[in-house]
């Protein structure tokens, strides 16, 4: 998507298209420019800045698919004042959007490889896109793992896509959840557990994963046992953003920017800052 | 006896273990098997067994009055099943149900503590297998507590 009038720190007008609620505290919507025809390519990783006008800016990955350019999509938990205002909204409302940003996940450098994915909770949001790329481009990539882990089963997003990613994409999916309720007939525990016995070779695997930072520590852990190196392994990062292009420090992770060093880093490059003392 | 002794060779908890050791857990083994939906073990009851799971999965839970089980765990081919054998007063933690027909090797957990008392070497390694089975477990239950995914997560 291009940054319009060349400028990044200009929010565009997009019109909401679509809502889906995925669960009880987490939405999608499908957005298209409320006026001139824009181009809406990313890859998968990066996020847009959106506008609720009147209340704030935040960041959110772009969810959708990057191989279709029909519109953008936002897939958003309510945490807090602005994705509260979020929620409020209704089709036809207007957003501000800026972007895209941001590093993205390395599906190119992952062709002629196993690819582990690794996803929890809303943290499967940005990876989507991955699935979505690699889906289109199946015969690319050897084989391809999905571990995603929820807090509970109705927390599961996307659970008929899911569906269809092992089905008929041949991507090895596995979900668990933290704490099983009502009729949940499937895994139980921390999504760390699945790398152990994931189908792939540590040789030649790339590993992406993306979900709260104390989950990313373990995953990362899990998957150097299994002989993994760092510089195959990525993560996506999330700190408060302001301006989303590296001007106004608010995102700073160490030496890094979240906004435009990540929110996708190479794990060795980051490693010093992932370190912290045992739980 | 063959085939029990190749089974636990090739069981991940056991993996690089010596023959000699692996040979003093097949005389205190044998092979079960338990259909989908079976109780493999209660909570409180003697924890006279535990099982090297072969094939299938099995749901650990406990149950919480007035809220019926809660499922905490699932363990599949390659993991463990019940350490409270190894410690006073024997009694199982949890309760443990197939979800799918399990394979498993079960082994006498007093037979067991015997050959473990009396060859130290041999105890020392069991030992060392199971604590690291109660600490990725203590782990696991700590990410858990956590709820890393809720809102403040
Ligand atoms: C690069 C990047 C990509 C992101 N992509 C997505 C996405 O695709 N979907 C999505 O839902 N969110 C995403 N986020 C997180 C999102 O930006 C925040 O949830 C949002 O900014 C919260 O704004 P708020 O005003 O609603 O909450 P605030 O009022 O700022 O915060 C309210 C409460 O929520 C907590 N909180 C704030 N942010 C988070 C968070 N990220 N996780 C858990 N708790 C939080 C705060 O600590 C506070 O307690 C992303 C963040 C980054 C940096
Ligand atoms: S948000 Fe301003 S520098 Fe990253």
């Amino acid at each position: 998507m291009s940054n319009l009038n060349g400028n990044p720190m200009l929010p565009q007008s997009f019109r909401i298209e679509r809502i889906k609620n995925e669960t009880d505290d987490t939405f999608t919507v499908e957005l298209q420019p409320s006026k001139n025809v824009m181009d809406l390519s990313f890859h998968a990783g990066q996020f847009n800045m959106l506008y609720i006008y009147g209340v704030g800016e935040i960041p959110i990955s772009i969810s959708g698919d990057p191989c279709s350019q029909d519109s953008l999509v936002h897939t958003t938990r309510v945490v807090g004042t602005v994705t509260k205002a979020m929620r409020k909204l209704r089709v036809g409302d207007l957003v501000g959007v800026r972007g895209p940003f941001g590093n993205p996940w390395p599906v190119e450098e992952a062709k002629g490889k196993d690819v582990v994915l690794i996803a929890g909770g809303i943290g499967l949001a940005p990876i989507r896109p991955v699935v979505n790329y690699i889906i289109a481009n199946r015969h690319a990539f050897k084989n391809v793992v999905m571990l995603y882990g929820t807090r509970t089963p109705k927390d599961i997003l996307y659970p008929r896509e899911i569906k269809l990613w092992e089905k008929k994409h041949r991507i090895h999916t596995f979900v668990t959840v933290d704490r099983a309720i009502g009729n949940w007939d499937g895994n139980v525990g921390v999504v760390t557990k699945l790398v152990a016995r994931a189908p792939f070779d540590p040789q030649n695997a790339l590993a992406m994963a993306c979900g709260p930072e104390v989950m990313m520590r373990f995953t990362v852990r899990e998957l150097q046992k299994r002989g993994i190196v760092d510089e195959n392994i990525y993560v996506s990062t999330e700190r408060n953003m302001k301006c989303g292009i590296g001007h106004c420090g608010h995102c700073q992770f160490g030496s890094e920017f979240v906004c435009k060093d990540g929110p996708v880093f190479r794990y060795d490059k980051i490693a010093h800052l992932f370190d912290v003392w045992e739980v | 006896m063959e085939t029990l002794e190749r089974f636990l060779a090739e069981h991940k908890f056991l993996e690089n273990m010596k023959p000699e050791f692996i040979e003093q857990i097949v005389g205190c083994a044998s092979n079960v098997h338990f259909p989908a939906g079976e109780v493999i073990c209660r909570e409180g009851r003697d924890a006279d067994k535990f099982y090297f799971i072969r094939e299938g999965k099995v749901a650990l839970d406990i149950h919480m009055p007035q809220k019926g089980s809660i499922s905490i765990m699932t363990l599949e081919k390659d993991s463990v099943l019940g350490w409270s054998w190894l410690f006073p007063p024997y009694r199982w933690q949890f309760n443990a149900r197939a979800k799918t027909d399990i394979h498993a090797i079960a082994v006498e957990g007093a037979c067991l503590r015997a050959k473990c008392f009396n060859d130290h070497e041999f105890g020392y390694d069991i030992l060392q297998r199971f604590s690291q089975i109660l600490a990725e477990r203590l782990q696991s239950t700590r990410l858990q507590l956590m709820d890393v995914y809720s809102a403040n997560g």
